[in-house]
């Protein structure tokens, strides 16, 4: 397959960034798409032109590192997959591909394609956790979970924190992102003691970090590399209306050392 | 050097417990006023560092990675082993213990072992306690399945995600520290160099990999957690950014690294497709629970799969080891899918891949369950390959996948420098020679929630360390070491790229000492790996800047380490002179073409000392001790 590729070019942060066009031979079906990106990188070398800067790690769909735009859908046209699960017999021989990294106010481009998504990890320190200091567990089978709740949990807590999401969505919330992990937590036993100060600690962190508000679009379980379901946010807004509506004391963290 | 492992005395069963009772302990209000490194954000560091933190010390986290919830450890699929004995069919501390001793082929530490058996029970329920949603029965109790090298049910698992959720847990846990200022993380952050200031560990050299700019971070204590180096094979289902750097850079610094040779190749990865290939990609383990694994009796035979009439099939698993069959060790499923692929009956493209078939399995319990059981990688199965195993069975291949070698810790998981310790897949405790299936996570856990919280304190309490801070003339130097060798990478300047020389490592060692390893071989490859080495700082280019985001230069840098350590590992592998576990001497094994150990010459852990530039390294033996189990030649027959 001979491919042509508009990759976003951005130098720094500050940098306006514009598309390069690079022509990409003989491709094969069973190549990954990072792996095509992988090729074009070697050529590019061999030019001593500078490599396209990108995320990725496991190459495996699990550990959420990699993420671009591909032809206006994030992480490309196949369903339930990451960039680096999808392959080139998706694509037809002499495929135009336009390459972009995902575009959010809170997501500022770093290089090329690499972008900056440490806001999701200040969304869970502010509160996508439930407080187990070490050493402090009962026997694990001293609470039980029903199997539907602990398959609903494990539904949610698929999420792998890429932000395709975010990229999806016209306004550029991270609702998706917020509901799973709230959920997760929320529809176990363990979960229950900071269910509600959860909610709203968490959207109170996502709306610092500028990502937008929900407004049904849908597009952000549409690109879920995961298939994760917004009947989340349902659930995520009736905890945060629950949490809201009438006024509770603030709880203070008390973090046990001396 | 001397090794000292500091095994507390007593019957096993007791050492942990009075260990624990025994050692020192660092004041409440003292403890704020000591700062910890944790190098990794996986399983183990993730964990160790979150324990720390509420405990009440400083801590700094690196991670090369943007987000410590992406370290490697999220890739693990099948499960964590612990011996709760829920499924009643006669689990226990002892057996456990003893399953993952004969695993890893009687080349593991009675006493390592034992205190890691006791504690998974109590790693269990720290993860259930912080939300990590285990598969359920429908009672609303835990489920278990079985795995490798065992016959009892202790399992647990989270679909085909349980890395995934239990890095999540302590990823949560760490968060939760950041959030509260106890941790200060620092994400794309790479350690590049030890610093040790007379004689002990008190800091590290590490690179923003944004801006580039290298840094000395002082501390009381280090801790690396760095994970392991079966990169080395250029082509594993280790992540892409996986390397050695932390722990040979520590080992340059003085820390024994022992047993380096053993590597796991791991029997059901999905088999390779071309030379673009960038990784290769594990299909669980788990998966032998129900897959039957079988090849042509005939060589060369093209039919399709379903063409093939039962009579003309061999399960050679099955036919060898009629009491384990499918669920022999990985290590032995290994050898044996490589010898039939050898013989020239593997299936495929090239004939590099032999039948994981659930043709029965389907028949047997229906679509639906294997769905339920397995539906997650059987999807990322027909992702990868465009076939539905449904309908065909998988092709699998042996891939590298995990190292049991690492550095050499003592007891309280302390290396050879003082202040510096190992957690994880980074040290070289528990596994010995091979591996079993849902271990690593299991020990990963143990050794950042429950060991390495005791044990740092134990020194800490114990040593005068005057406050030192990065303006130290130790930091400066090591400070100004690091910065020119990144100069120096980019100024080669020469004509081949740093992916041409990884994949000419990996290649050779695949070849040389892989699956199987001989003399001759081994002595080719140290010689062929200066080669390599020489040309590699002659003729690298790099191309762009330091201080920039240069993934190029990131990449040079842990290749340069690998092209230093793999000679090692092939010294060590020359110098065992006999079978166990994946470490396959063509030149020792039985009539049956079993793993031929030698006990009486060899039953001890390897630990390299660095000599120095162009010197072999020394080899310091520490003889193993068995009181509890007698080695035997394993069987699984």
């Amino acid at each position: 397959m001979n491919l042509t590729l508009h990759v976003w070019r951005q130098a720094a942060p500050a940098d306006r960034g514009r598309f390069a066009r690079y022509d990409v031979a003989d491709v094969t079906p069973d190549m990954s798409f990072l792996e095509v990106l992988d090729v074009l990188n070697q050529q590019l070398i061999a030019r001593r032109e500078e490599p396209i800067a990108f995320d990725h790690d496991c190459r495996e769909g699990i550990c959420g590192a990699c993420g671009m735009v591909i032809n206006g859908r994030p992480h490309g046209p196949a369903r339930a997959t990451t960039a680096c699960q999808l392959h080139m017999r998706h694509f037809p021989d002499g495929a135009e591909l336009w390459i972009e990294p995902w575009r959010a106010r809170a997501f500022p481009v770093l290089k090329d394609l690499v972008v900056d998504r440490s806001a999701f990890d200040r969304i869970i320190q502010a509160g996508g956790f439930i407080t187990a200091r070490t050493g402090s567990a009962p026997e694990a089978n001293a609470i039980l979970v029903p199997k539907r709740d602990a398959d609903l949990a494990m539904d949610a807590a698929a999420c792998i924190g890429c932000g395709a999401c975010v990229a999806a969505c016209p306004n550029a919330s991270a609702m998706l992102f917020v509901a799973a992990k709230a959920s997760h937590l929320g529809l176990l036993p363990q979960g229950q003691p900071e269910r509600l100060t959860r909610v709203v600690n968490m959207v109170a962190q996502m709306d610092a970090e500028g990502f937008g508000a929900c407004t049904n679009h849908g597009e952000c379980m549409a690109a879920c590399p995961k298939e994760i379901s917004i009947d989340f946010i349902a659930r995520l807004n009736r905890d945060y209306l629950k949490a809201t509506l009438v006024p509770r004391p603030p709880v203070k963290e008390f973090t046990g050392a001396a | 050097m001397e090794l000292r492992s500091r095994i507390p005395a007593g019957p096993l069963a007791d050492k942990w417990d009075r260990h624990r009772s025994e050692i020192k302990l660092v004041n409440p209000a003292n403890k704020r006023k000591h700062e910890i490194i944790v190098v990794g954000s996986g399983l183990a560091g993730a964990s160790g560092a979150a324990s720390l933190a509420e405990l009440g010390y400083n801590v700094s986290c690196f991670c090369f990675q943007d987000s410590p919830r992406r370290a490697h450890s999220i890739a693990a699929q099948g499960g964590i082993n612990a011996a709760k004995n829920y499924q009643n069919d006669g689990d226990s501390v002892f057996r456990l213990f003893y399953d993952t001793i004969k695993g890893g082929d009687f080349r593991a530490r009675e006493a390592n072992v034992y205190r890691l058996a006791q504690i998974s029970a109590q790693v269990i329920d720290q993860c259930v306690a912080q939300g990590v949603p285990f598969a359920r029965e429908y009672g609303g109790l835990l489920a278990n399945r079985s795995f490798g090298g065992v016959q009892v049910s202790r399992t647990f698992y989270a679909r085909g995600q349980t890395g995934q959720q239990l890095l999540l847990g302590a990823y949560q846990a760490l968060a939760r520290q950041i959030g509260l200022g106890k941790v200060k993380m620092y994400p794309r952050g790479e350690m590049l160099d030890l610093v040790v200031v007379d004689g002990r560990a008190r800091g590290i050299i590490a690179r923003d990999l944004v801006s580039g700019a290298v840094r000395a971070h002082a501390a009381d204590a280090v801790v690396l957690a760095t994970g392991g180096y079966a990169n080395v094979y250029y082509l594993s289902t280790n992540a892409k950014g996986c390397n050695v750097t932390a722990i040979w850079r520590a080992h340059k610094r003085g820390a024994a690294f022992a047993n380096p040779g053993f590597t796991q190749i791991h029997p059901t990865c999905i088999p390779v497709t071309g030379h673009h290939q960038a990784k290769l990609t594990l299909m669980s383990e788990s998966l032998r629970n129900d897959g039957r694994i079988w090849v042509p009796t005939q060589r060369g035979d093209t039919r399709a799969p379903g063409e093939i009439p039962e009579s003309e099939r061999d399960y050679y698993l099955e036919r060898l080891y009629p009491s384990y069959g499918n669920l022999a060790p990985r290590d032995i499923a290994s050898r044996r899918a490589k010898e039939v692929c050898d013989e020239g009956r593997g299936v495929g493209p090239g004939g590099n891949g032999v039948y994981l078939d659930f043709r029965d399995a389907i028949q047997r319990l229906g679509r639906a369950v294997i769905a339920e059981r397995y539906g997650n990688l059987f999807e990322m199965y027909e992702r990868i390959t465009a076939e539905n195993p449904f309908e065909q069975p998988m092709r699998i291949f042996p891939a590298p996948h995990y190292t049991m070698g690492g550095l050499w810790v003592d007891y309280n998981l302390m290396t050879t420098i003082d202040g510096l310790y190992a957690i994880g897949e980074a040290n070289f405790s528990d596994h010995g020679a091979n591996r079993l299936g849902a271990s690593a996570l299991m020990q990963g856990l143990a050794d950042g929630y429950f060991i390495l919280p005791y044990t740092i304190g134990d020194y800490l309490a114990q040593v005068k360390l005057d406050r030192l801070d990065a303006a130290h003339p130790g930091f400066h130097r090591a400070e100004a070491e690091t910065g020119e060798r990144v100069r120096q990478l980019l100024a080669v300047n020469g004509r081949k790229s740093v992916d041409a020389f990884h994949r000419e490592l990996g290649g050779l060692l695949w070849d040389r000492c892989g699956m199987s390893r001989n003399a001759p071989g081994l002595q080719a490859a140290v010689e062929q790996i200066c080669g390599l080495r020489e040309e590699f700082w002659r003729d690298v280019y790099v191309g762009g800047k330091g201080e920039d985001l240069n993934q190029v230069l990131e990449h040079a840098g842990r290749v340069a380490d690998f092209l230093e350590f793999a000679e090692l590992m092939c010294h060590d592998a020359l110098r065992r002179e006999e079978s166990c576990g994946c470490h396959f001497r063509e030149e020792y094994q039985t009539p049956e073409g079993e793993a031929q150990r030698d006990d009486a010459r060899f039953s001890y852990v390897a630990a390299w000392e660095y000599a120095g530039p162009g010197k072999p390294p020394v080899l310091h033996p520490e003889p193993l001790e068995f009181e509890a189990v007698h080695p035997a030649q394993r069987s699984y027959k």
